[in-house]
């Protein structure tokens, strides 16, 4: 967040043209990125508000609840790695879905895509690992999920470009058939024959990720770090970043300027599909070692909140999903210690989902601009706020 | 509720009937005004948008508000009509102090708004429309709505198909619509914002048979707008803004003792302040405009060449159908014609943005038919778009992001695929300075920028970097006369000195008038006559633009 924040007043500063009033732009430079973190921060602080009250009405000490929440999540040793381990996945999902909102790609099929490709890196992983080096199984098997992931865009990607399909029904399907698709993998040609309950041979904890030195951390992690500064990069300095902001921002805007919209429609799906078989790749490597059927970790949803609190900036997402990756494992901890179900979490998230959607309300009114592109917005069907 | 309707209906519309009583009060002058501001102000961040503003609007009477984009206008009638609500000042309604905080309160208090762009549902019906904000009835009472438009519709001399689906209907016929709706649940005061932007002349006509049928009726219609012509053929009573103030307001006892050029003169003064005789001499402000002779000795070297090109019909259009042009270098080549008879048919696909069912184009010699907008554009063939907001720019990116739109990913503003800010913040600057856009920066959301300036953003970007041929699609549309004038000197300076040719699309006859060397007009897609422009030509190009005198 500080580094984009940097970067905004540092871009904004250079803006200055000859002969024109400086000092405007200065102060409304100085305000902009105040506004931006009161955006991404109020919604979760009114969320975390009302779960308090929530918790009081159920008869629970909502400070204990947080308490517990950020000593299990931050401040205990083996607690913050756990959070940082489940980071990993989480940044490079949120990476995908940055690449294809931007571009005004609605990849709902994320799920669909992650499971997909945790399925054959699990089913193919135990003999590729037996037979060859790690390393090169490693890098074999990532590259295969980055292809599951991706490959499994292909039709939505396609459907929108051709015949201009809504991608969110389609790749909602596309999740449907790939999260069962999966589960025959795992019940039929992967399933292990050791086990009583239907899941993928185990891979056996030594011959997981290597661990970041001193902990428990895989490097999966390091690599999702690299992912997203890759994909701030490349959305921010590069022409094929820009190429896509533009389908994202105005799509008609796009065409005029002769951009070529299906070719950028695939590549950009494709590319959100292979960070989402990515993320499988690490999980299932660095954590798991093998899926079990009907596993469905859900990452995706939670994600779809925080890439926009983030403003689809990638750099931004890191703490948020660092964040969140608190609340999820910590929250664990502290609703099994309120006597609460799990789900509970689920709740924070869905009251972070509307409060922002208040804020994106109020950002629209006083013309701040708020979490979604135009183009966004117009595919949400939302309209109003623009002048 | 759903009975309550027609009787509510009933008693607003026999007050529209019975509009004599309310004349007679009016002219007496006794009766106060029906809307009246007081020193209303309105600021938004860095820019006051109205300054201590006090006007008073009569029964009976037109009221053109006038002044060039930016001056407050807009923001007047929001305040009127609830959406802002004014930082100080009062607003009176009837005599009495109202606060008018949303828009549903403006209509309680009598006062509706016609918008610029249309706002009517495109899938719901004429009657469907109008009955939208009523009641809380369970059932539509179609029998009393029927009623209801039937009266709006003799009242106003109008036909109006209650059954037609609103995306059925010419932009005219919605606005005529979107005027009884106005009316429909019993206003005493109509706002019309820039009316007769969207309209044809015929629609224009239309719209002031109207507005003068509400005057009589006795509706106070207050009628904004920044063409100085409107507001001398319209108004009874006529107010100037300039930067939130009023600078000028002149009523009926005025208005109609002074001849025309008296009160063009009092207009013009008060609008553009000192220095600004010169500009009566421009086409906007000057009365009935005729054609000026074409250029001779022009080289006749063509430069794009149109042989039978045609364009299949999207819904709602009208396609184009074997149209030949032939545009020479360094000339201006005028097509006039209604709207909607295929002009951005034939825009898009000359740029390339549409594709063509037959026919060739080619540009210096070469046939570019299989070529994309992307090819097309290097080569050197620009498109100014009518649509300078929803194609034209992109407005959540910078200024001068939007001046390289088209040249992402080319040298030297890109190498190896990396931006190179200072090549693209160099080249933005001069061409911020040399179109004189106003911006902030060039790091400025293109989307602040107003309306005049976003046009300079995209002229600037389609006229640099060397243009062979410019297809320009309503250049000026929209655009305050100051902006207008320099778009224009723009046009004609580069096919003059540089030799750039021109496909002038508009649907405004004076600026064809003014630019062309010939003119081509097209009518239903179809190319119905090529003339040279000389003094006298508008009447012949009046005909073909109604689909007449196809042999000449």
């Amino acid at each position: 967040m500080v580094a984009t924040v940097v970067t905004d007043v540092v871009s904004t500063s250079r803006a200055v043209v000859r002969g024109a009033s400086a000092a405007k732009a200065g102060t409304s430079a100085r305000w902009a990125w105040l506004w931006s973190l009161g955006q991404a921060i109020g919604p979760i602080l009114l969320a975390l508000l009302v779960s308090a009250a929530l918790l009081l009405a159920l008869g629970k000490n909502p400070l204990t609840f947080y308490r517990d929440i950020v000593s299990q999540g931050l401040f205990n040793k083996g607690g913050i790695q756990d959070t940082a381990i489940r980071m990993a996945p989480l940044l490079l999902m949120a990476s995908g879905l940055i690449v294809a909102f931007r571009a005004n790609i609605w990849n709902i099929g994320g799920d669909g895509q992650f499971l997909l490709a945790a399925a054959l890196v699990a089913g193919a992983g135990p003999p590729l690992i037996g037979a060859l080096p790690n390393a090169l199984a490693f890098v074999i098997l990532c590259v295969t999920a980055v292809v599951v992931g991706g490959g499994w865009t292909v039709v939505p990607a396609y459907l929108k470009a051709r015949y201009g399909l809504n991608e969110i029904i389609t790749s909602l399907m596309m999740t449907f058939v790939g999260v069962n698709f999966a589960n025959l993998l795992i019940k039929g040609p992967f399933r292990s024959t050791t086990t009583q309950v239907p899941q993928t041979d185990v891979i056996p904890f030594k011959e997981l990720l290597p661990r970041i030195p001193g902990t428990r951390i895989h490097v999966g992690l390091v690599l999702a770090l690299i992912a997203v500064f890759a994909v701030h990069y490349v959305m921010t300095r590069t022409a094929f970043g820009l190429k896509l902001r533009v389908l994202g921002a105005n799509p008609r805007a796009a065409a005029h300027a002769g951009l070529s919209i299906p070719r950028l429609t695939i590549v950009g799906f494709m590319l959100s599909g292979a960070f989402m078989g990515l993320a499988a790749a690490v999980e299932v490597l660095g954590v798991w070692g093998y899926v079990r059927a009907d596993w469905n970790p859900n990452f995706g949803l939670p994600l779809f909140a925080l890439v926009f609190l983030a403003r689809l900036n990638a750099l931004a997402v890191i703490p948020l999903v660092g964040f969140y990756a608190v609340i999820s494992m910590g929250g664990h901890f502290a609703a099994r210690q309120a006597a609460l179900p799990d789900d509970f979490m689920l709740m924070i998230v869905g009251l972070i989902l509307l409060f922002m959607t208040l804020t994106e309300y109020l950002a629209g009114r006083s013309e701040r601009g708020g979490y979604l592109s135009a183009g966004l917005k117009k595919a949400l069907g939302k309209g109003g706020g623009d002048e | 509720m759903t009975n309550g309707t027609p009787t509510h209906i009933e008693t607003m519309t026999s007050d529209l009937l019975q509009a004599d009583g309310v004349r007679a009060g009016a002219t007496a002058g006794p009766i106060g005004p029906a809307v009246e501001v007081r020193e209303v102000s309105k600021a938004f961040p860095g820019v006051v948008a109205n300054d201590r503003v006090s006007l008073a609007f009569h029964h009976g009477e037109v009221h053109c508000v006038l002044g060039e984009n930016g001056a407050g206008k807009s923001t007047l009638m929001n305040i009127l009509s609830g959406m802002y609500k004014p930082d100080s000042g009062a607003v009176m309604v009837e005599g009495r102090e109202v606060t008018i905080d949303s828009p549903r309160r403006a209509i309680e208090l009598g006062i509706g708004t016609v918008y610029q762009h249309p706002t009517l549902i495109p899938v719901f019906t004429v009657l469907e429309n109008l009955m939208l904000g009523e009641g809380v009835g369970v059932r539509l009472d179609v029998e009393g709505g029927l009623r209801a438009l039937d009266r709006f519709a003799k009242t106003l001399g109008l036909e109006v198909d209650p059954h037609a689906p609103a995306s059925r209907l010419a932009l005219g016929q919605q606005q005529q619509i979107e005027i009884i709706k106005a009316l429909w649940s019993g206003s005493k005061v109509l706002i019309l914002d820039e009316p007769t932007s969207m309209l044809t002349p015929q629609g224009i006509e239309e719209l002031e048979k109207v507005i003068s049928q509400l005057r009589d009726e006795g509706l106070a219609v207050i009628f904004i707008t920044h063409k100085l012509h409107e507001a001398l053929d319209l108004g009874d009573t006529v107010s100037i803004l300039r930067g939130g103030r009023v600078v000028g307001s002149w009523g009926p006892d005025v208005v109609k003792t002074k001849s025309r050029s008296e009160m063009q003169a009092l207009i013009v003064g008060a609008m553009f302040g000192e220095g600004a005789g010169s500009l009566e001499d421009v086409a906007e402000v000057r009365d009935g405009v005729t054609g000026r002779a074409r250029r001779r000795g022009l080289p006749n070297e063509p430069v794009l060449e149109l042989v039978k090109v045609s364009v299949e019909a999207l819904r709602g259009e009208v396609g184009v159908h074997e149209v030949d042009l032939t545009l020479r270098r360094g000339e201006i080549l005028g097509v006039a014609g209604v709207d909607g008879n295929g002009q951005r048919e034939l825009a898009e696909v000359i740029a390339g943005q549409r594709s063509m069912v037959g026919g060739d184009i080619r540009l210096c010699g070469e046939s570019i038919a299989r070529a994309g907008v992307g090819r097309r554009q290097s080569l050197g063939l620009r498109y100014v778009t009518d649509d300078r907001i929803g194609e034209g720019t992109v407005g959540t990116l910078s200024v001068g992001l939007n001046l390289v739109l088209k040249r992402i990913g080319e040298e030297p503003f890109w190498r190896g695929g990396r931006i190179r800010e200072e090549a693209i913040d160099q080249a933005a600057c001069d061409l911020v300075e040399g179109f004189d856009i106003r911006t902030p920066g060039t790091e400025t959301r293109c989307g602040t920028l107003s309306g005049g300036n976003l046009q300079k953003v995209v002229l600037a970007r389609e006229l640099s970097f060397d243009p062979k041929v410019v297809v320009y699609n309503k250049p000026t549309y929209g655009l305050d006369l100051k902006t207008t004038l320099a778009v224009r000197d723009r046009i004609r300076d580069l096919a003059e000195s540089a030799g750039v040719a021109a496909l002038l699309i508009s649907t405004d006859l004076e600026e064809i008038l003014d630019l062309s060397d010939r003119i081509a007009v097209l009518f239903r897609g179809r190319i119905t006559g090529i003339v040279d422009n000389a003094p006298g030509v508008e009447r012949h190009v009046g005909e073909l633009m109604l689909g007449g005198d196809r042999g000449d």
